[in-house]
């Protein structure tokens, strides 16, 4: 059920993606595309930019074309501001930190988009903070990069993932917090109301039915807080970046540091944990012959570092490719719309079953959401439960 | 590939910021739910039980109950079955009883009968005795005119008195 589900996302964001990314081509040949589709992408799709091509390129002027690729990119892409609608965005904190030049902070409006450059840094057109000679406020085309201080400069900006990351932990706080408080006061002891109906049997079955069950009745008390927290912080970060408008849209668990974190903060907990049957388990299987260990051994370590990294990879793409299928199925409108194609007619034409599409796919990614945000607190689990099993020595394998 | 190379900013805010909600979580979260769910379960096994004990108590009242009516009833029969022995003992003592006096009763009355019978005889015998003296008076005093007519008399009148 669930493996069928996860192919078929593969294969709708594969097609989708070489339906884009073939159109978009296409696209790119042909020459000047209407500015007023443009407009309506960047207010419709609530996406980040669209691909503004300087003027001094061989098109006329005020001309811009629609590169889907791009804008799809950079939607799922971590960014300074946090676009909500046309030309306008909230400008968040840029905090650089450099051995020479110490902590700077300042705000990413004062990059105007990437044209300045601010106190020592500019913004290129990757979206990264790189250091350039001049201090001050300078324009961006002639600053000279310094790519040794580049190099050595921390950028640890509160950027729209770091934002949305801080909105869901105040969503955590509030509610668990608020749940907690209706277990301790006056209610103590009565039947659950309100919120607390509303957790209740989703703590109840991720203690019961996933944790309980993957680690075992004697040591699973120790995991719940982590286990528990990460899924409730993936699953509230996945329906956040379904929601299209502010606060949400951010792509945070679609993003690779997000999932990185989450992975490693499990490998730690695995290892830390691991008791001696694990670590012979992983070392010298018991019952298997010197010579095959000589090929074991490698590949259980190399599984023991396989598992975080493949925990990562799946919440990563799941999420990623969900952005990228809904912003997809929204760029077929334009992409269809463009003169050099359809015109006009051709994107109203494509609306409807791109509509269609959409609210189908936002279905399954709801679906998507809650079951990602499960399989991960589930493996996890199970990689925890299997580093704190207790083997007895006749049921070895 | 800037998708899949990982952010330095946003593995230091990730890391920091998950590590501290794990940590507020745990103590005001899930701490406290986890362990007044844990109660509620308790308490409501605890519940459970005491009535499964309450209803077993019940039961065992009932067939106590049931037992103790047996007994009464048990107790009942034997006591009516006693009373009808000593009822019939009684009816048929006082039957005996009555039998015995009416016997006696009708023994005298008999005994009494033979005695009356007797004196009634001996008076009838002195009745006739005086009957006959008178009657043979009268005859003598009549019939003294001639021997064979005072034979005749006397004959007839032996014919017609006889003892019984």
């Amino acid at each position: 059920m669930k493996v069928s589900k996860l192919s078929l996302i593969s294969i709708i964001t594969f097609l989708t993606l070489t339906l884009v990314f073939s159109i978009s081509n296409k696209a790119q040949d042909t020459s000047a595309v209407q500015s007023h589709a443009v407009e309506a992408t960047t207010a419709e799709a609530g996406a980040e930019h669209v691909a503004a091509e300087p003027a001094h390129e061989e098109h006329a002027a005020g001309s811009e074309k629609l590169n889907a690729g791009k804008l799809i990119m950079e939607h799922i892409a971590d960014s300074h501001g946090w676009h909500l609608w046309g030309h306008t965005s909230i400008p968040l904190p840029v905090i650089v930190y450099n051995a020479q030049r110490g902590l700077t902070m300042f705000s990413s409006a004062r990059f105007e988009h990437g044209h300045k450059a601010y106190d020592g840094y500019l913004l290129n057109e990757a979206g990264k903070i790189e250091a350039v000679n001049e201090m001050g406020e300078v324009d961006a085309h002639t600053a000279t990069v310094n790519e040794e201080i580049s190099a050595a400069t921390y950028d640890i900006s509160i950027t729209k993932n770091v934002c949305s990351i801080f909105i869901t932990i105040a969503i955590l706080l509030l509610v668990f917090t608020s749940v907690a408080k209706m277990y301790t006061n006056k209610r103590k002891g009565l039947a659950p109301t309100g919120l607390q109906n509303a957790v209740e049997p989703i703590i109840i079955f991720m203690r019961d039915d996933v944790i309980k069950a993957s680690i075992g009745e004697k040591k699973y008390e120790k995991y719940v807080p982590y286990l528990l927290t990460l899924f409730f912080f993936i699953w509230i970060n996945n329906l956040l970046g379904l929601i299209p408008i502010f606060p949400g849209g951010a792509n945070v668990t679609g993003n690779i540091s997000v999932a990185l974190v989450l992975a490693v903060l499990t490998f730690i907990i695995t290892v830390v944990s691991g008791n001696k049957y694990y670590w012979q388990h992983i070392f010298a299987m018991p019952g298997v012959p010197k010579g095959v260990l000589v090929l074991l051994t490698p590949i259980e370590i190399l599984g023991m570092f396989l598992r975080p990294f493949v925990l990562m990879i799946r919440l990563f793409a799941n999420i990623a490719a969900g952005h990228i299928i809904a912003l997809s199925f929204f760029c077929l409108i334009f992409i269809f719309g463009q003169e050099s194609l359809y015109g006009t007619g051709g994107g109203l034409g494509v609306s409807p079953l791109s509509l269609v599409f959409t609210v189908f796919m936002a279905m399954l990614e709801l679906l998507v959401a809650f079951l990602q945000a499960y399989v991960f607190t589930l493996l996890s689990s199970v990689y925890i439960g299997a580093a704190v099993e207790e083997h007895h020595h006749d049921d070895h394998h | 590939m800037e998708l899949v190379k990982p952010d330095f900013g946003l593995v230091f805010w990730m890391t920091i910021s998950f590590l501290i909600v794990v940590f507020i979580l745990r103590k005001f979260a899930w701490g406290p739910i986890l362990t007044s769910l844990k109660e509620r379960e308790t308490s409501i096994n605890d519940a459970l039980n005491s009535a499964k004990k309450a209803k077993e108590e019940v039961a065992n009242m009932k067939a106590e109950n049931e037992r103790i009516l047996q007994e009464a009833r048990n107790e009942r029969d034997k006591m009516l079955k006693d009373a009808r022995e000593t009822k019939d003992a009684i009816v048929n003592e006082a039957r005996t009883k009555a039998q015995v006096e009416g016997d006696r009763i009708v023994t005298i009355a008999r005994e009494t009968i033979q005695n009356e019978k007797l004196a009634a005889i001996t008076e009838l015998k002195n009745q006739v005795a005086t009957l006959s003296i008178d009657i043979a008076e009268k005859v003598i005093r009549q019939q003294l005119a001639g021997d064979d007519k005072q034979k005749a008399l006397v004959n007839d009148l032996l014919k017609d008195v006889k003892l019984n």
